[in-house]
């Protein structure tokens, strides 16, 4: 299972990069980050259903740091939600894959988002109306660490600790890294831990590239009831690429064709390793 | 005349028990405010369907866009100040932009809040309301045509903006003949032929009211109820100003981007006549008792005639 979470994510990888590149604009970093915990979650932990995108009792995911959207656009587009070569009109006029996501006009995707803070609040109302109707689907978020700068961050986790919402799993990819420069120097938010366990909610710190940590810690938020959870991922930027990992400027930069094919061919041979092992 | 006397947002939080009824899948969030906002009788029959978010609005905004997404008619509720002003570009963002279906309550709108001063008297709503895509924009002017307002907007699916008022006003519409209510349809409460006062809100019975004076004057004014400022009636209005031929807009709002704004726009591409505007200027409003502050910054009846004369001697002058 693990090893198919890898070559997914190694595809999801190449998919973001081809989408950024044809775009000459996006956020690779923070794309390739948190690309792991989404693979893991559309491959393994979420019950959906790329026939049925809006079937009312799947699980929900919203991407609170909606500027990854290439991220969710290659997972969604692996799983079935719309074909592969869309992600090439990815930012461009002459298809609708924006520049943050749109639920509106993108099959699999729960909840527009793109302004920061937000999201987990609506992942917060789709928790509360899972416990409302008596449905038992779950739902997901996952947030940067710069965005936990938004107060509206703040307030939501407050609300999903009053309404005991077990429910719901956040993920922070803690990247370290934002647009201006280091989270602990823009503006320092540790320790994420010790806060959202003040807030009441159930913490679980994990390396958010490894798969067999984010498989566990999913299931423990499963388990854990009578509080929601948050998975702290510590990640690297621009995880996957040699040159692009832990450097803030792939923040929110495309790669120049000679970079794209350098990266590309890294992960191609990645790609070719992992399936030379475990078949394709 | 002189009907019952009701607060608009009085008349919201019963017909808000009638339609809990009807609408099983309806719930209500507040932000600390459910006494005020007069959600708290449902909070205390539905306790299930309540959610008080705290002092939150951001976060109340988009957590009902969340369950809209799931199937719930989320109506959430805060002054207008927090509800449209603080929650502004969530509503934007999470509600307007995939036009999901919550309605947004927003109460003691306008200068007529009184005591608590500019900080809480929002003029400003319609317009930030008006400007989103998609949004529908509703500002009943009393009790009755509210209950029929708060009816209309659950049966519509998409995102509305309701505007209610703090302070008790006369019941005026449940007395016209013929009056019928319909989202985005103007009603015509009194026919006239010399000017159109085109009113919303509280300012509906007051514009009748000023009708009232300019008939002993001689000048006939035709008024009519705006409850959907968007979308707007644009026939009634093109027909008013055709048929009268100068136009006067009434609101407790700002005239920068609110219902003056609208049928000017309206009429200086459809068809030119003078329109004066008759609300809040450019300025915040102050503290005071309501009909103080209402005096204060001329939203009354007789500085509603005022305009009107100066109005009609515009058109005079013209002819």
């Amino acid at each position: 299972m693990l090893h198919e979470l890898q070559i997914a994510a190694t595809k999801a990888r190449i998919l973001i990069l081809e989408g950024v590149h044809a775009a000459k604009a996006g956020h690779p970093g923070g794309s390739l980050s948190c690309v792991d915990a989404l693979t893991t979650l559309y491959f393994h932990e979420m019950k959906v259903y790329p026939l049925n995108p809006d079937y009312p009792d799947r699980d929900r995911f919203v991407l609170s740091k909606g500027h990854c959207a290439p991220a969710l656009y290659a997972v969604l587009a692996l799983k079935g939600f719309f074909p592969k070569e869309d992600i090439r009109l990815l930012r461009s006029i002459k298809g609708h894959m924006s520049g943050h996501p749109d639920m509106v006009h993108i099959k699999g995707v729960d909840m527009s988002t793109g302004s920061l803070g937000q999201g987990i609040s609506t992942a917060v109302g789709m928790a509360l109306a899972a416990k409302q109707l008596k449905k038992d689907y779950r739902t997901y978020t996952i947030l940067g660490d710069g965005e936990m700068d938004e107060g509206q961050v703040w307030e939501a986790i407050m609300a999903a600790a009053k309404w005991k919402l077990d429910n719901l799993c956040a993920m922070v990819d803690v990247n370290g890294l934002q647009i201006d420069g280091r989270t602990e120097d823009v503006m320092p938010t540790h320790p994420l831990d010790r806060k959202f366990e003040a807030f009441n909610w159930h913490v679980i710190t994990i390396d958010g590239n490894d798969y067999d940590e984010i498989v566990d810690a999913l299931a423990e938020a499963r388990n854990t009831k009578g509080k929601p959870t948050v998975i702290l991922l510590k990640t690297q930027k621009g995880r996957g690429v040699s040159f692009m990992e832990k450097a803030a400027e792939w923040h929110g930069k495309a790669p120049n064709d000679k970079q794209y094919e350098l990266a590309i061919a890294e992960l191609k041979a990645h790609l070719a390793g992992l399936e030379a092992v475990y078949g394709r | 005349m002189a009907g019952e006397k009701i607060a608009t947002r009085v008349a919201y939080g019963q017909e808000l028990l009638v339609m809990a009824e009807k609408y099983p899948n309806m719930v209500v969030l507040d932000a600390d405010l459910s006494s005020a906002t007069n959600t708290n009788a449902f909070a205390k029959k539905y306790p299930e369907r309540f959610y008080n978010c705290g002092i939150a609005e951001q976060n109340m905004t988009c957590i009902a866009a969340g369950m809209s997404t799931c199937g719930l008619i989320p109506v959430t509720n805060s002054f207008a100040m927090f509800a449209a002003g603080r929650a502004f570009e969530q509503i934007r963002n999470s509600i307007a932009y995939p036009h999901l279906n919550v309605k947004i309550v927003g109460s003691h709108g306008g200068l007529s809040v009184g005591e608590d001063g500019a900080t809480h008297q929002c003029n400003e709503d319609i317009a930030l309301m008006r400007s989103l895509p998609g949004m529908t924009v509703v500002v009943p002017c009393d009790g009755y045509e509210m209950k029929l307002a708060l009816q209309a907007i659950l049966a519509y699916e998409g995102p509305v903006y309701l505007r209610m008022c703090r302070m008790a006003t006369e019941i005026v519409t449940d007395r016209i003949e013929g009056y019928r209510f319909e989202l985005g349809k103007g009603v015509t409460l009194r026919d006239g032929e010399g000017i159109s006062i085109v009113a919303t809100g509280i300012t509906v019975p007051m514009a009748l009211r000023a009708a009232e004076q300019l008939e002993e004057e001689g000048i006939s004014a035709r008024v009519i109820d705006i409850h959907t400022i968007k979308p707007l009636d644009e026939e009634l209005i093109l027909k008013a100003a055709r048929e009268t031929g100068v136009v006067v807009t009434v609101e407790e709002a700002s005239v920068i981007g609110g219902l003056g704004s609208t049928v000017s726009e309206l009429l200086g591409s459809r068809y030119p006549v003078p329109v004066l505007r008759h609300g809040v200027n450019d300025e915040f409003g102050r503290s005071g008792k309501a009909t103080e502050v209402l005096e204060y910054y001329g939203i009354t009846p007789e500085k509603i005639a005022e305009t009107a004369r100066n109005a009609y001697g515009l058109k005079t002058e013209q002819e």
